[in-house]
């Protein structure tokens, strides 16, 4: 049989939308995908060597469950959620957030992200950026991880083109 | 039931037994049992799929106190 393939297109540069690219690519590549991700836009965020730019914003976004990651059971089943101009005010808003989810994430037995990240590399997942994003950011090859490819649309559809499943997430 | 090497997958959660157990069995010989134990529920129908895909094995499937416990024979 024919070994099957995935690729995968990253726009979206938070902690929370980071996950779904990185655990899609793992596993696949568990399953024996050879395995594709194309990193454009805020995409780029997920392969800069310092990752804690990362951050999970609760405003403008009313899916997201704002609960304690500590505490006594009842403390932890209220949900927080505050109308968006408050949270806007807020100075640290985010970031207060951003922990707190890093802290459920870590209670939940739930991989973070450079540990995700790793694992792709090591299962030899193929990592491209987008070059033209990288200059309309100002970003240098420098701010990313080694072993990036770096290239355009056409790459991308050389790879995908050939692909089983073809994600843009 | 008799196993070659055993995965202790507790505690973590999708995607990581998966990927464990994708390590796990790169380090055992083709027709080895690994042994698998995990917490996470939905870890039942992945590692049915990740068998069914894989071409390996899954010889057995277990529940007891909201452990699970896998047999998988390597391809």
């Amino acid at each position: 049989m024919e070994q099957k393939k995935m690729a995968i297109i990253a726009t979206k540069g938070t902690l929370d939308w980071a996950y779904p690219p990185f655990i899609l690519a793992s596993t696949a590549a568990a399953l024996g995908y050879e395995t594709q991700i194309f990193f454009t836009f805020y995409g780029l965020q997920l392969v800069r060597k310092d990752l804690s730019v990362l951050k999970v914003s609760p405003l403008g976004n009313p899916g997201m469950p704002m609960k304690m990651p500590f505490g006594p059971k009842w403390f932890k089943s209220i949900n927080w959620n505050m109308p968006n101009a408050i949270q806007a005010i807020i100075p640290g808003y985010e970031n207060v957030a951003t922990a707190l989810m890093k802290q459920t994430i870590a209670n939940n037995g739930v991989a973070t992200i450079p540990d995700l990240r790793e694992l792709c590399q090591e299962a030899e997942v193929k990592f491209i950026a987008c070059q033209m994003t990288v200059e309309l950011f100002g970003f240098e090859h420098s701010d990313f991880i080694d072993g990036l490819e770096y290239g355009g649309a056409a790459t991308f559809f050389e790879f995908a083109g050939e692909t089983d499943i073809c994600l843009f997430i | 039931m008799n196993f070659d090497k055993e995965l202790d997958a507790r505690g973590l959660n999708c995607p990581l037994p998966i990927l464990r157990a994708k390590k796990a069995l790169a380090e055992v010989e083709s027709g080895q049992v690994l042994k698998i134990l995990s917490t996470d529920p939905g870890s039942v129908k992945d590692f049915a799929a990740f068998a069914k895909q894989t071409g390996n094995e899954l010889l057995s499937t277990a529940e007891a106190g909201g452990e699970f416990t896998f047999f998988m024979k390597k391809k």
